[in-house]
């Protein structure tokens, strides 16, 4: 058998280098997988202004600094794995990787955060990289004196529209709702901007182009009314899914696939904890995140400590 | 600057250079942005199982990528990073915006397979 873990986190975005920091620092022997980017969210926002003790910065170099905490504590990184079995109730949980290797570990830490929602209409797929984009800080420059749609209603859709009108020549901004989920700033900036037009209660139904995006069309959802709409570019910023498809079958979730833990960073399963984006909560921000992860590893070090 | 661990071409020669002299060869030409940085990793971990292609990445932003941001391949682009890759010294396939390790992986099966 391969060696067997004190620790092993599954996910390395704030949460889980968190969780990792915290429990190779305890002199846990701990092991970090991770199927993405390190860093994972984190390193999709390209400002960082509001974590205490840090002055401005971006995602990755934060990301990057937590990874060099943990590894030089002496946490065990392998990143871009893919894992096809997970066992997280036995006494010694374990998984399997895609390529057959097997890890072994005496407590499990869930961090694997979430993902952006796309919308799943037809064209989306076709269309990324030549219309559709999900970083105006990456790709708004591409749409410099193009008409743009941004897709969403919360922080992040107002924000970012508000940024593209640096580039943009005219912006709509289509919602499904009647009104706003950012907050009133973040609407009042976006409504007193002169290059932006709102469609409310409408949702996208299908992209069209040739090589590029040309038209969307467009469903106003109180009449079912759809028409179409000659655009340059599509910013979809529509929120996150939890990363619990593999495992919310194993572990207690709720409606929306989030894992339940209590206040001590449990799951219902038995050495089993889970941290960050993926479990049930009601913000989402990288210092609840860190927060979490701090939790989980010190409870997963006094469950190890009461049971070994 | 990029701050990744496959080696990065700095110039426009260079480029040549290598896909001159290798046969199969895949470069990221992006920033250390959202987009382009899983990608990198993706292929820093593929560099040392796919011994028969040559990974690189290059700057987006500098005048020495010219060849990858006007190649014909690229020109409906608007999505970092531009990913290319050729064999012979052609290029055969591109991609625009993050690509996923599965969807990388099937672009190497296709083409240098």
């Amino acid at each position: 058998m391969n060696d067997i873990y004190d620790v092993m986190i599954l996910g390395a975005g704030p949460a889980g280098l968190t969780a990792g920091i915290y429990s190779s620092r305890a002199k846990l022997k701990t092991l970090i997988l991770n199927e993405g980017a390190i860093g994972g969210q984190m390193v999709l926002t390209n400002e960082i202004a509001n974590y205490p003790g840090v002055e401005t910065t971006n995602g990755f170099m934060v990301a990057n600094t937590m990874k060099k905490q943990a590894k030089d504590f002496g946490c065990h990184i392998k990143s871009n794995i893919k894992i096809n079995n997970y066992n997280l109730s036995d006494k010694l949980k374990s998984v399997m990787l895609d390529d057959g290797r097997e890890f072994f570990a005496k407590s499990v830490i869930l961090t694997p955060g979430g993902k952006p929602r796309s919308l799943n209409i037809p064209g989306e797929d076709v269309f990324k990289g030549t219309g559709i984009s999900y970083c105006a800080t990456c790709d708004g420059e591409f749409f410099t004196d193009k008409e743009l749609i941004v897709v969403g209603g919360g922080n992040s859709a107002l924000e970012e529209a508000v940024t593209l009108t640096k580039y943009a020549s005219k912006l709509t901004i289509v919602h499904q709702f009647d009104k706003f989920q950012a907050f009133e700033h973040a609407v009042q900036e976006a409504k007193n901007n002169p290059k932006i037009d709102f469609i409310m209660e409408s949702e996208l139904r299908g992209f069209f182009g040739n090589n590029t995006l040309e038209k969307v069309s467009i469903e106003h959802l109180p009449t079912g009314k759809i028409t179409e709409k000659s655009v340059d570019g599509v910013f979809i910023f529509i929120g996150y899914l939890p990363n619990t498809e593999k495992i919310k079958n194993l572990v207690a979730v709720n409606e929306k696939n989030e894992i339940l833990t209590d206040e001590d960073m449990k799951t219902n399963l038995e050495g089993v904890f889970a941290a960050g984006d993926c479990i049930a909560k009601k913000y989402r921000q990288i210092t609840t995140a860190v927060a979490e992860g701090t939790i989980a590893a010190l409870s997963a070090a006094e469950f190890l400590r009461i049971n070994n | 600057m990029l701050q990744t661990a496959i080696h990065e071409i700095e110039t426009s020669n260079e480029l040549e250079k290598i896909i001159n002299e290798n046969e199969n060869v895949m470069v990221c030409a992006g920033r250390m942005g959202p987009m382009c940085i899983p990608v990198y990793e993706v292929m820093e971990e593929l560099e040392s199982e796919r011994t028969n292609i040559k990974f690189f990445s290059m700057a987006f932003d500098t005048p020495e990528a010219a060849p990858i941001r006007n190649a014909p391949m690229c020109r409906n682009f608007m999505g970092l990073p531009f990913t290319v890759y050729y064999k012979n010294g052609q290029m055969v396939h591109a991609t625009s915006s993050i690509q996923s390790h599965q969807q990388i992986t099937n672009i190497l099966d296709k083409y240098f397979e």
